[in-house]
Formats: C-alpha cells, sequence, structure tokens
C-alpha cells in the first residue's frame, strides 16, 4: 500500500497553502469581523485554476485528481473555512454533480464556464422546513410546456447572492406519496426573472463568507436544464453530497492542524511557573490528542480521496471521514483555545474563530446524527448502496489531461 | 531569445539551524527554492513572455535540488538542468560559478542569464558576479527594473537600485543579471504547470559532460562552524516626563553600568 503524496500533489498543496497564507490570511480577522467576504477571493480562486482543479481539462478544469482536491481544501481550510465553503458548493456539490450526472450538452453549457471561474456556483436543497429530512421539501417544479415553472424558497445557502449558476431541487410530482421519487433536478441560472436573493447575518461562524437566501416565483426553465431524469433529483442530491462532504472533511482535518499548530507556537512562547507551557503535561496532552485527530482525519479523508480516483462507490468512507474530522475540529479548537489562555478568548488570536467555524461543519452536509444513523446502517447491514444510474467519473490522467474537446466517454 | 536562470535549493527562512559535530543542520526542515531565485525565476518567464524564446533553469546541486528545477519548471521554465556530480562536493563560490558559467556554454548561444541576489543559506553574495567573470560578459547587478530590451539589437537598460537611489545602466547582450525583490511578484505554479514538471525528465550533467579536465579545487573552506553562545538580556526600560528626562535618566544608567 503506497501512503505516499505524489511530487504533484505537493505542488498542488504548496502551491494553495501559498496562496492561501500570503493573500487571504493576512486580512482575514477584518473581514471575519466585518462578517462580509473579501472581494478578491472568488475572483483570485477562478484565475489560479483552483475552482477547476479536479474537472477535466477538456471541461475547463486543470485536470488534478480527486486526492489534489482533498489537499487543496485542507490547506484552504488551514487558513480560513470561508475558502473551502467556495470550494465545496462550487465545486463538489455543483461542478463535481454536473460532471456526474449532466448530459454532454449540459456540461459544455454549465460545467465548462465554472471549471474556467467564469461562472460561480452554488447548491439549493435545503429550505427554512427541511434539512435533514430532505424528502420533505417543498419547492416545486411544474412541468409547462417545454419548461418547467420553479417555485419555492431555499435557506442556508452558500453563495446565494453570488452564484451564476445554483443546482436547485423542487418537487415535480409535489402529490406523490412517494417523496424520495417525487424530486428532480435543475440547473437554474440566477439571473434568470423571478429568481431574487439575499445575504443572512448574525451567523456564529463562517463570517467572512457569504451565507443567504434564494427565492423562486415562477421562475422558468427550459426542459435542457433539468438534470438527470424526473424523480432522480433525491439520489442525485445524495450522490452531490458524497462530493460536498469530501471537501468538508479534508476542510476540517486543515482546521484541526491549524489548530494544533497554533497551540504548539504559543505553548513554545508562553511562560508560567517559570517555564514555557510547552513543558507541562497537561497542555501536552491536548496537542498530543490534536495530532492524533488531525492524523486520523487526514488518513480518512485521503481514503474517500483515493476511492473516488478508482471510481469505487465511497458514501460510507466519505460520510465517515465528514463526521469524524467535523467533531475532531470543533474539539480541537476548544482545547486551542484553552491552551491559549484567556488570549485564546479574544480575536486578537485566530482560535476562536476556527471554533466558531468549526462549530457550522457539525451541522450542514449531513449533521452527526444523521452520520451517525448512516454508519450504523452500514455495520448492522441494514443499508444498502444501490447502484447508481450515473458514478462519479474514475480518475484518469491522460483522458483528464487531454486538450481536446471530445466528450469523456460515459461507461 | 535564450534564458538562463540559476537556481538553488535551500533550507526554508523558518528553519532552526543548529551545529552539531561542526556541521550545520536545519533538523527536518523542508528545504526550498532559495526565495531570491524566485524573483530571479520570474524575471526570466517574464522577459521570454514579452520577447519570446526559452527559460532553461539550472542548478548545482545534490539529486534532490531537482525538486527546485521543478518549481521553476511549474511556475514556467520550459526546460531544466541539474548539474551534479561527486567532484563538486565541498565546492565554494569559485568552483559553482566554474561550473555554471560551462552549464552556460554547453547551453550555447544563451542571451541573459538571471540570477538571484544571494542563496539564504551560505549568503556568499558572490555567485553572480564570479560566472559573469568566467563567461566574460558585463554584470547587472541590484536590477529592480528592466526598462529596456532589445534582443536583435542587442542592448539592454536596467535600473539598479543603490542606497543612494536608482541608478540607469545600459549594457550589451549577453549579460548577467541578478535581481533584487523589488522587480516583480512572484506568480504560483499553474496546475497545468505543477502536470508539466511532475512529469519531467530532468537531464543531469556531471563534469564530464561540461567538459571540465582537472577537477577543480575550493579554495575557501570551513574547517569547522560553532554556534556563538547564547547570551541572557535583560531588557530595562527608561521611563520620564520628557524626552529630556528620559535621555537623563538613560545616561544615568549608562554611566552607573560603566557603559560610558
Amino acid at each position: 500500500m503506497d501512503f505516499s503524496l505524489t511530487e504533484e500533489h505537493l505542488m498542488v498543496q504548496k502551491m494553495v497553502r501559498d496562496f492561501a497564507t500570503k493573500e487571504v490570511e493576512p486580512t482575514i480577522r477584518q473581514w471575519d469581523e466585518k462578517a462580509e467576504m473579501a472581494p478578491e477571493v472568488l475572483p483570485r480562486m477562478a484565475e489560479l485554476g483552483i475552482l477547476g482543479i479536479s474537472i477535466p481539462v477538456r471541461y475547463g478544469g486543470q485536470g488534478m485528481d480527486y486526492i489534489s482536491l482533498g489537499l487543496a481544501c485542507e490547506e484552504l481550510e488551514a487558513v480560513d473555512t470561508t475558502l473551502r465553503v467556495v470550494m465545496s458548493v462550487h465545486m463538489g456539490l455543483n461542478s463535481m454533480g454536473l460532471l456526474q450526472w449532466g448530459t454532454e450538452d449540459q456540461k459544455q453549457r454549465f460545467l465548462v464556464p465554472q471549471a474556467r471561474g467564469e461562472r460561480y456556483a452554488g447548491f439549493c436543497l435545503t429550505e427554512p422546513g427541511a434539512g435533514s429530512d430532505v424528502a420533505a421539501l417543498r419547492s416545486t417544479a411544474r412541468r409547462d410546456g417545454d419548461a418547467y415553472l420553479l417555485n419555492g424558497e431555499k435557506m442556508w445557502i452558500s453563495l446565494a447572492t453570488k452564484a451564476h449558476n445554483m443546482l436547485w431541487f423542487a418537487k415535480t410530482d409535489p402529490d406523490s406519496d412517494d417523496s424520495h421519487n417525487s424530486i428532480s433536478a435543475f440547473l437554474l441560472e440566477t439571473d434568470r426573472p423571478g429568481v431574487t436573493s439575499g445575504d443572512i447575518h448574525g451567523k456564529l461562524g463562517v463570517r467572512a463568507g457569504s451565507t443567504g437566501w434564494v427565492n423562486c416565483q415562477d421562475v422558468r426553465v427550459p426542459v435542457e436544464n433539468r438534470i438527470g431524469e424526473e424523480g432522480e433529483g433525491f439520489k442525485i442530491a445524495m450522490s452531490c453530497l458524497d462530493n460536498g462532504r469530501y471537501t468538508v472533511a479534508s476542510g476540517a482535518t486543515g482546521l484541526i492542524r491549524a489548530s494544533r499548530d497554533a497551540s504548539v507556537r504559543y505553548a513554545k512562547e508562553r511562560e508560567a511557573f517559570g517555564r514555557p507551557i510547552a513543558q507541562f503535561q497537561l497542555v501536552q496532552q491536548k496537542i498530543a490528542l490534536m495530532s492524533q485527530s488531525y492524523e486520523m482525519a487526514r488518513l480518512l479523508y485521503l481514503q474517500a480521496g483515493w476511492r473516488k480516483n478508482q471510481g469505487l462507490r465511497n458514501t460510507k468512507e466519505t460520510s465517515m471521514a465528514k463526521w469524524f474530522a467535523t467533531d475532531a475540529s470543533f474539539e480541537a479548537a476548544s482545547e486551542a483555545i484553552q491552551v491559549h489562555g484567556a488570549y485564546g478568548y479574544s480575536n486578537e488570536y485566530d482560535v476562536e474563530r476556527y471554533l466558531r467555524n468549526a462549530r457550522g461543519a457539525i451541522i450542514y452536509e449531513g449533521t452527526s446524527e444523521i452520520h451517525t444513523l448512516i454508519q450504523a446502517g452500514y455495520a448492522l447491514g441494514l443499508r444498502d448502496d444501490a447502484e447508481l444510474r450515473s458514478e462519479l467519473p474514475a480518475y484518469d490522467p491522460e483522458l483528464w489531461q487531454a486538450e481536446t474537446s471530445e466528450a469523456i466517454p460515459v461507461a | 531569445m535564450k534564458i538562463v536562470v540559476c537556481v538553488k535549493q535551500t533550507p526554508d527562512t523558518a528553519a532552526t539551524v543548529t551545529v552539531e559535530d561542526g556541521r550545520v543542520s536545519w533538523g527536518d526542515s523542508p528545504l526550498v527554492l532559495n526565495p531570491w531565485d524566485e524573483y530571479a525565476v520570474e524575471e526570466a518567464i517574464k522577459t521570454k513572455e514579452a520577447h519570446g524564446g526559452t527559460v532553461t533553469a539550472i542548478s548545482l546541486g545534490p539529486e534532490r535540488a531537482q525538486e527546485v528545477l521543478k518549481q521553476a519548471l511549474a511556475m514556467g521554465a520550459d526546460e531544466a538542468v541539474l548539474i551534479h556530480d561527486q567532484a563538486f562536493e565541498g565546492a565554494d563560490v569559485g568552483v559553482v560559478s566554474v561550473a555554471l558559467a560551462m552549464a552556460v556554454g554547453k547551453i550555447g548561444e544563451v542571451d541573459l542569464v538571471f540570477f538571484g541576489r544571494a542563496s539564504v543559506d551560505s549568503a556568499a553574495g558572490l555567485t553572480f558576479a564570479q560566472t559573469a567573470r568566467h563567461l566574460g560578459w558585463p554584470l547587472l547587478s541590484q536590477v529592480a527594473a528592466i526598462e529596456e530590451l532589445d534582443p536583435s539589437a542587442g542592448k539592454l537598460q536596467v535600473v539598479r537600485l543603490l542606497q543612494e537611489g536608482r541608478q540607469i545602466v545600459g549594457s550589451p547582450l549577453p549579460a548577467v543579471v541578478s535581481v533584487v525583490k523589488e522587480i516583480n511578484e512572484p506568480r504560483y505554479p499553474s496546475f497545468m504547470g505543477i502536470r508539466k514538471a511532475s512529469k519531467a525528465e530532468i537531464p543531469s550533467w556531471g563534469a564530464t559532460e561540461l567538459g571540465l579536465e582537472a577537477a577543480l579545487e575550493p579554495r575557501v573552506i570551513w574547517p569547522s562552524i560553532t554556534q556563538p553562545a547564547k547570551v541572557e538580556t535583560t531588557c530595562e526600560f527608561i521611563d520620564g516626563e520628557s524626552a529630556a528626562e528620559k535621555g537623563r535618566r538613560l545616561a544615568q544608567r549608562l554611566i552607573e553600568e560603566k557603559v560610558i
């Protein structure tokens, strides 16, 4: 078993780390305090190709593998969660969903500009009244000739006011008893008449980001914008979550590392009772536990990334990685504050921001409670991964890096 | 244009440097592209983008120095060559600059050679000068901007950053240019560059390939290295109502401590 990262992986890791630490880190505290997204973040991530990192070159992307995506997310979130949230919605939930489920025409129309960073992408599943209970969503999509009319409200949507393209989930058959098979997915361009959006303020964390609501009032979308078949929406949403969760897991791993590294730095400098606090065993224990969590979280997400590269179903592994890493990152950040003492309680240091940011990830992309039930389901044989009509493409360096306009053959 | 940029692999500046058994050690700190050389690589690539041609990155070092050559390739250099030979172990600046000059000669028809201002480890800050001397080419150092470059006419005009101010200097081509950090903002490697660099096969030239007939003897050797003893310092703040008052009190303390 080869656990090493390739030269390519190491260079990707360094490049993303350099970008985040040089260009975002210096001012991130101010933007977090202002509760605004720094305006240059999205354009720079677009310019550097990060927004298309694990999409084939022929679809406008950079042709790197899924492990590179994970490494990039780890580096981004080590600086701030809001950078990784961009990747979660733009790449994980939306773009990879198009890569898996879109027709060739849809890939050309939507995925290519997204991968190039010319359009920002988001994911509209959650509603004010439906979070964990996805099947209870109330947005509707009524067929009207060669179009659908979308009505509904989505909430807690990242990049709500910034994304051009939203993957929107609504019931094409709202009166059906079978709620799991009555949902369909659509690619909604947010500049269509009838689409409104706004920002949500007052969040505990992820404040330097963009979270909001999106509302559709009789929005007309052509049939060509429906992703997958009518009634496939639930399955599509779940498979998109396999990719979104992967970015959350890898990002939270970066947060654990950031908490650990901050604690190590502080413990070496701060003195009490005549010596650096790094010499006290209870401080050492906190740091050791953070290292333990980091190594575990890292192995879990890399394994999930490896499975994606191989074209293997990874719902179980991604869920396990996300569940573990997010819970662990909250604990690590909390202990990092403790290591910092009173200074940890002040926004003069980063660790309080890590804690506030970490708390959100335990809720979104599947609450820890949902993941507990998922894993129990697998362990008890109550849950089976049925084959999907369309699987996430395996990584093939030659196919993905070839500069051509031919479609990638779908198995 | 044929452009060469000389780079070195050095420890990260964040590394803690210690002395073990008379030798310098930086523990398991990562090795990086010498930060000053990043500006040189960037300027070489920018010059190629403006005037056409190729950029070849060269480095004299052990096998692992290939990593920094790959960094240069990922940033946009077209080719890379490692200069590596047992005979170069323990090389001083003199030996390195002869080898680099011969490599430039072997590449042939080079118009410009870029260097950073110094390496962060040995920090001699002489390699660019000695290489220029061996090549017999003009040397432009402390270069903060290339104002004019006319490859067909073989002319170059630069701005040098001096303590006294800025100096405009003209030179024929070919020339050696050593740059300072004010000259540009080094780019990140692109993903395409990373893909190409990781696949690249970097040739290695030894003494024979360079055409060195006799072994080069270093004239500077480092017989032993010691770390200066750690000095314990205390800091005493001098207070006062006014600057004059503080000055009086400081003078008092200096006299008391027999400093003056």
